[in-house]
């Protein structure tokens, strides 16, 4: 094994990735090889670095400097500068990384300093296409611990003292599951994965995927072992190129090591694994769904009972994690359900990996402890509102979740808090909004999105989220009737009871949710026909302002509608009644005389 | 994979490898790596420190690279730095003499006097 | 089988382990609203209509599929529940084509009944309404999207129990539709018309192509001699449309409404049934004696044999070479009738009503002409006869039984039979058997074809020779057992293929029966009854014993498989692409 004095880790994740990493990294190789120093350092493409607004992001060990926002015009100063010359490009390192003349290291660094990192523990730290830098951090110990020293049971049980909650959404206790599953009579059992991550702006399986392929595997093989199952399928996106290439060539790699397939470390066990592929369908992140899917049916979700465990794939009892889940299981087998417990809170032990977006200066990937405070994943790690402005609501959750005022923002994030307040974890989407986002708009983005989503089995689903969005976009056009809202509510209500499946079931919280919390914008939208956050374009008018106003005629000239009238050095107004709100007016007025409100 | 004895040993030499990402305490080593330090032959001396380092295992050390440490007529410098002892620094380092310093003062805990700077310059 | 206690409204019950809620329910006497449901065929819990307060439960369960467990507190007609129901009713009928009044299934259509069961008055959320076109491409099936409320009915019956399907799910959320692949026509997929899919819509979404019109004009027509023939299977469930008990015959009663319409002349397809076993009893010895492709396979319903066209074409030499009952009787009516009453062929009208929606796909296919002419020229299903008998306004209860009309109208019971599974093995074993073995059976009931299990076989000892013969109905149990001839698994000599579970008197053309009836009673096994009882009741219960065919052979055909047969009463058929691009 070649050694090497220094590692130039280099994002792979999607998102730096599509900013092409894959470039700057074929620079590094160039460079260093120019240079004469490839033998000397090596280059790694890792997964997700999380902190995704930085990207492209390199980091290089063993000094750990941060730099982010790389071109490949940077590299070769980095190379001569720092690889060569041991002098740390400060100019180029992410801002916070450099702060009063002192250099800090990517661990130092607020948004990681706050972060506990155990589904993400090997993302951006190892190269995911080599199975032995998975093993060096402890991979498959835990397998082989459990094959060589458990029983089945053994693993279920500290699977269940841990606490491990289902990090799909549900938040389901992880061990009754597999328990659920081992005590089901079946000839064969199966092992899926949950890699069709749907809601908007959530990719922490994603990068989990790309990231630490292995641990997935590893997780899986050991849900085969508690269970009794020899197959496991991992469902994915098709969406995520990246994330199946790893994770195939992760597969391959176990196989060749023996660490997939027959007799496993030289035990009666065995186990395989396939990938699937998903075409992108939010709903066949919903379990039965994408059972069905995985048959070859159209992914439609079936009623519940009889649950997956009992009758599952192919009639047989399966059990059915999603891939956060799984990449904890290999730390507590082999840390111990203790250990596990002490992080987080007591009802909901661990850590939450959230996909922080929306008005927020660091948009990324991050992993709390269980307990941590909204403000402080907002404002410790997510670095706070851009441009000063006021915080007004996060939505968690995704499309079933709901959106909390500032009221809860010392609220610590647990499965049972979020739920209380009518909102829930989800797979962990947290949108943050700001003073100019309006809440009716924002309830209505989301139900678009299950609009659009819907498999359209259930009518409550198929009809009753499209007459939610249609009252919605009603609404947000100024055309709101008083009984509009109520006619939301007994809508959402009985949707939220009557769907098939939970993404009907949940498809009404935004609306919930905003209309608990954000009433008041709701009746200003529809008895003042006003927008308060100025947001929805149907509720504004432009004005013109008198003492501005030259009279210059370009307003007028503008107009694609001719709403706007006034002689030559005169006073010019706009008739509301014909105006059309494209704006023309605003972008040609030389004055700042035309107004928005 | 036969037996987690066979794991094991894979781990042993994979880590090896990513130890230099591992956040750590312990002893920190720097190599001048400025122009002066280069032209006096700092990099095989990293190399020769990075390398026997990994033979022995040492797992708590951590090799970085600096720019000019301002002797530039002692180049190759190698500081070293370990909790709670002052910093020693050798100098006119060779990667043999960089061998004997992992050697003797990291692994044994003893100072190789005839390197420092303290007995270059009396 | 073990029994387990649960509570249903207040009421303490002890049911078996295996049944669902609406099972449970039911059986006590507590009715929970269906609308997807359909018993065996679509148990989906997709309607939501059968929702329940089950304690416990985070949200409303759908008592269709849910199974019951010990102890469990259910909950059928709360606020709740009811809310829920009718909330989502609404919502179903703010996207349905509310024209009931011209509708096909007006008064006869499960959305109607439940909407006014429900006690609907209002639609509370109204909104968009997708307004897709119609398709009316097929001979058979007219397809109407703004009619569907999705319940997949007819999606599972077409891939369950035909094995057959064309018709899906496509897009997504408010833009599902249930369509062909593509959203291609009816006519340019491999349907095979069977109809089974508008059996079981509970709305107009799937109908008929109706021919009342074509029909009414010939009969309004001076020159045009208008001849109807009547399946076996329509007798039998007809009176259903007028109230009557399933099962019940109605033969004397139809053919008076059909004289009272004014058709010219009414025939029997019985008549053409027993004309066919003639032929393909005569076809079987042949090919039995002469090294003849086997196993044959009955060619009488059209259904099958599209089928057979479709997904089995390497069975084609196997499948008999006669033409269908209906086919040979249009084939006879315009020859031999048309000769011997010195009436011009060209203007004879040949009208069948049948249980089958597929036969109108058949009566077009070009090679069951003769000298140019169509052997049938319109089909009515059996549901479209008796919206013209109410049109007409004659009181179909009341008339007194009239008979067929002569030498067309004689049948045996062997004919009668064919309207049920099993029935033209069990004519052609009558036949076939006295023919080689030159003496009178002993008895003529051969029960072990009869019955409604998917796939039935017997061996009969035909002389020194025995015969292998299977009866299967649906397409999807002719597909498990031509899979297991290819495999090599089963050798037939002959096997009777019905294109419909149960064969015509559950056919595609046949009286609408709601789930809820489906629930109670197996209109295969009701309907087969009707059929049964008369063949018991016939003076002459074998074809070759009919006075009126022997009379068409001596005077016209020469003798079974003939070379004037051959040109009337037998067909080729064609492989046939499934998807043409």
């Amino acid at each position: 094994m070649n050694i090497y004095r220094s590692h130039v880790l280099i994002c792979g994740g999607t998102g730096c990735a599509s900013s092409r990493s894959d470039k700057i990294e074929e620079k590094f190789n160039e460079v260093l090889l120019d240079k004469e120093l490839d033998k000397e350092i090596q280059v790694i493409r890792t997964g997700c670095f999380g902190l995704c607004e930085a990207g492209p992001i390199v980091i290089v060990y063993p000094e750990g400097a941060f730099y982010s926002h790389i071109k490949i015009e940077d590299v070769p100063e980095i190379v001569e500068e720092h690889l060569l010359k041991g002098r740390i490009v400060k100019s180029k390192l992410f801002k916070e990384s450099f702060d009063n003349e002192k250099i800090k290291s990517v661990n130092e660094v607020d948004f990681y300093k706050k972060q506990k990192r155990l589904a993400l523990k090997n993302c951006g730290v190892i190269n995911p296409e080599d199975i032995t830098e998975y093993i060096a951090m402890d991979g498959y110990l835990a397998l082989g611990k459990a094959l060589t020293e458990m029983t089945p049971q053994d693993v279920i049980e500290v699977i269940k003292d841990s606490g491990l909650r289902g990090r799909g959404g549900g938040g389901f206790s992880s061990g009754l599951k597999w328990q659920f599953t081992a005590n089901a009579e079946g000839d064969e059992k199966y092992i899926l994965c949950n890699a069709d991550e749907g809601d908007p702006g959530a990719f922490m399986d994603r990068s989990i995927l790309e990231g630490d392929p292995h641990a997935v595997i590893e997780a899986m093989a050991l849900a085969g072992y508690a269970i009794g199952a020899k197959q496991g399928y991992v469902y994915v996106r098709a969406e995520y190129p990246i994330a199946v290439d790893r994770l195939q060539i992760a597969i391959d790699q176990a196989r060749s090591k023996g660490l997939l397939g027959k007799n496993i470390f030289g035990t009666d066990f065995e186990f395989d694994m396939e990938i699937r592929l998903g075409a992108g369908a939010f709903v066949c992140g919903e379990e039965t769904a994408l059972i069905a899917s995985i048959e070859g049916e159209r992914g439609m979700p079936r009623p519940k009972p009889p649950f997956p465990a009992n009758k599952g794939l192919w009639g047989k009892p399966t059990l059915i994690n999603n891939v956060e889940t799984y990449a904890n299981v290999p730390l507590i087998i082999l840390k111990g359900a203790e250990w596990f417990r002490s992080i987080g809170t007591e009802k909901s032990p661990g850590t939450k990996v959230f996909a922080l977006g929306g008005k927020i200066n660091n948009t990324g990937l991050v992993e709390i402890p269980m307990g941590t405070s909204l403000k402080e994943v907002i404002y410790d790690i997510g670095g706070g509102i851009p441009e000063g402005k006021a915080f007004k609501a996060v939505q968690t959750g995704g499309p079933s979740g709901g959106c909390l005022t500032s009221d809860f923002i010392d609220t610590p994030i647990d499965f049972d808090s979020l739920t209380a307040l009518g909102s829930m974890m989800g797979s962990g989407g947290m949108i943050v909004m700001d003073e100019d986002n309006c809440m009716v708009d924002i309830a209505r983005f989301f139900l678009d999105f299950t609009v659009e989503e819907s498999c359209g089995k259930c009518p409550p689903c198929r009809i009753g989220t499209k007459r939610m969005l249609e009252i919605l976009e009603k609404i947000t056009e100024g055309n709101g009737e008083p009984e509009d809202l109520d006619r939301l509510e007994r809508l959402a209500e009985n949707i939220k009871t009557s769907a098939l499946c939970g993404l009907g079931q949940t498809a009404p919280n935004p609306v919930l949710s905003t209309l608990k919390y954000f009433r008041d914008e709701y009746e200003a939208h529809v008895h003042e026909k006003r927008c308060p956050a100025g947001a929805c374009k149907s509720l504004l008018a432009y004005t013109i302002d008198e003492e501005k106003c030259k009279g210059c005629t370009l307003c007028a000239k503008a107009c694609p509608v001719d709403a706007i009238e006034g002689e030559r050095k005169e006073n010019h107004i706009i008739h509301q009644d014909k105006c059309i709100k494209c704006g023309a007016c605003l972008d040609k007025c030389p004055f700042g005389a035309v107004l928005l409100a | 994979m036969k037996s987690l004895e066979e794991l094991k040993k894979i781990r042993e030499e994979a880590i090896k490898n990513v130890d230099l990402r591992q956040e750590r305490e312990g002893t920190r080593i720097v190599v001048g790596m400025a122009t002066c330090g280069i032209s006096a032959g700092a990099r095989p001396v990293l190399m020769a420190m990075v390398e026997e380092a990994n033979k022995r295992n040492l797992t708590d050390v951590k090799i970085n690279q600096t720019g000019c440490i301002g002797m530039c007529s002692l180049e190759p410098i190698v500081e070293i730095y370990r909790p709670g002892e002052e910093k020693v620094t050798y100098v006119n380092m060779t990667p043999e003499k960089a061998r004997k310093v992992i050697a003797e003062h990291i692994v044994n805990g003893k100072i190789v006097d005839e390197y420092t700077v303290g007995s270059v310059q009396k | 089988m073990n029994m387990i206690t649960i509570t249903i409204d207040n009421q303490q019950i002890s049911v078996p382990e295996n049944s669902t809620v609406l099972e449970a329910a039911r059986n006590q006497g507590i009715d929970i609203p269906t609308l997807c449901y359909l018993k065996d065929i679509n148990e989906v819990g997709a309607c939501r209509m059968c929702l329940v307060d089950v304690e416990g439960a985070r949200t409303l369960q759908t008592a269709c599929v849910l199974p019951v467990t010990e102890g469990m507190n259910v909950k059928t007609n709360t606020k709740k529940v009811r809310e829920a129901r009718k909330a989502t009713l609404e919502l179903i009928l703010s996207n349905h084509d509310r024209e009931c009044l011209t509708c096909a299934r007006n008064k006869n259509c499960e959305l109607q009944t439940i909407s006014d069961d429900l006690g609907v008055r209002e639609i509370s959320f109204p909104g968009e309404s997708i307004v897709r076109p119609v398709d009316t491409s097929s001979p058979s099936i007219v397809r109407d999207p703004n009619k569907c409320i999705l319940c997949g009915r007819c999606v599972s019956v077409c891939s369950e129990v035909q094995n057959v399907g064309v018709l899906s799910f496509t897009n997504r959320g408010y833009e599902t539709t249930v369509a062909p692949a593509f959203e291609r026509g009816m006519d340019d997929i491999p349907c095979i018309n069977c109809g089974q899919c508008i059996s079981v819509c509970p709305v107009a979404a799937l109908r008929e192509k109706e021919e009342i019109d074509y029909v009414w004009e010939a009969i309004d027509d001076p020159k045009k001699h208008v001849v109807v023939q009547t399946a076996p299977a329509v007798r039998a469930a007809l009176g259903e449309d007028f109230g009557l008990e399933m099962g019940t015959s109605v033969t004397g009663k139809m053919v008076a409404s059909l004289r009272r319409l004014g058709f010219d002349k009414i025939f029997d397809t019985d008549f053409g049934a027993d004309l066919t076993i003639m032929e393909e009893g005569y076809e079987l010895l042949d090919r039995l004696q002469n090294g003849g492709t086997l196993p044959m396979i009955t060619s009488c319903s059209p259904g099958w044999v599209k089928f057979c066209e479709l997904y089995y074409p390497e069975f084609l030499d196997n499948l008999s070479s006669c033409k269908s009952p209906a086919q040979m009787t249009g084939a006879i009516i315009k020859t031999y009738y048309a000769k011997k009453n010195g009436i011009n062929p060209e203007d004879i009208y040949v009208v069948s009503v049948m249980p089958c929606s597929a036969k109108k796909f058949e009566a077009d296919r070009e090679e069951l002409s003769h000298n140019g002419l169509q052997d049938i020229d319109a089909v009515l299903t059996t549901r479209e006869l008796s919206k013209m008998i109410k049109e007409a306004r004659i009181d179909f209860l009341k008339l007194q039984d009239e008979e067929f009309d002569e030498i067309l109208g004689e049948s045996t019971g062997a004919g009668v039979i064919f309207g049920a599974t099993g029935g033209v093995m069990e004519a052609a074993l009558r036949t076939v058997s006295e023919v080689v073995l030159e003496k009178e059976l002993e008895s003529i009931d051969f029960e072990g074809v009869r019955g409604i299990e998917g796939i039935k076989e017997a061996t009969i000892e035909l002389g020194d020779q025995t015969l292998n013969i299977a009866v299967v109905h649906s397409t999807g149990q002719a597909s498990k057992v031509l899979d297991m001839i290819k495999n090599g698994e089963k050798e037939y000599h002959f096997i009777e293929v019905m294109g419909c579970s149960g064969g015509c008197v559950a056919g595609g053309g046949q009286p609408y029966i709601t789930a809820q009836d489906r629930w109670t009673k197996d209109i295969r096994q009701e309907r087969a009854k009707a059929l049964y009882g008369e063949d018991k009741n016939k003076k002459i219960r074998k074809s070759h014993e009919n006075p009126m065919i022997k009379k068409v052979y001596d005077e016209f055909l020469v003798k079974p498989n003939s070379h004037k047969s051959h040109e009337l009463l037998h067909t080729h058929y064609i492989k046939r692409e499934k998807y043409t691009l």
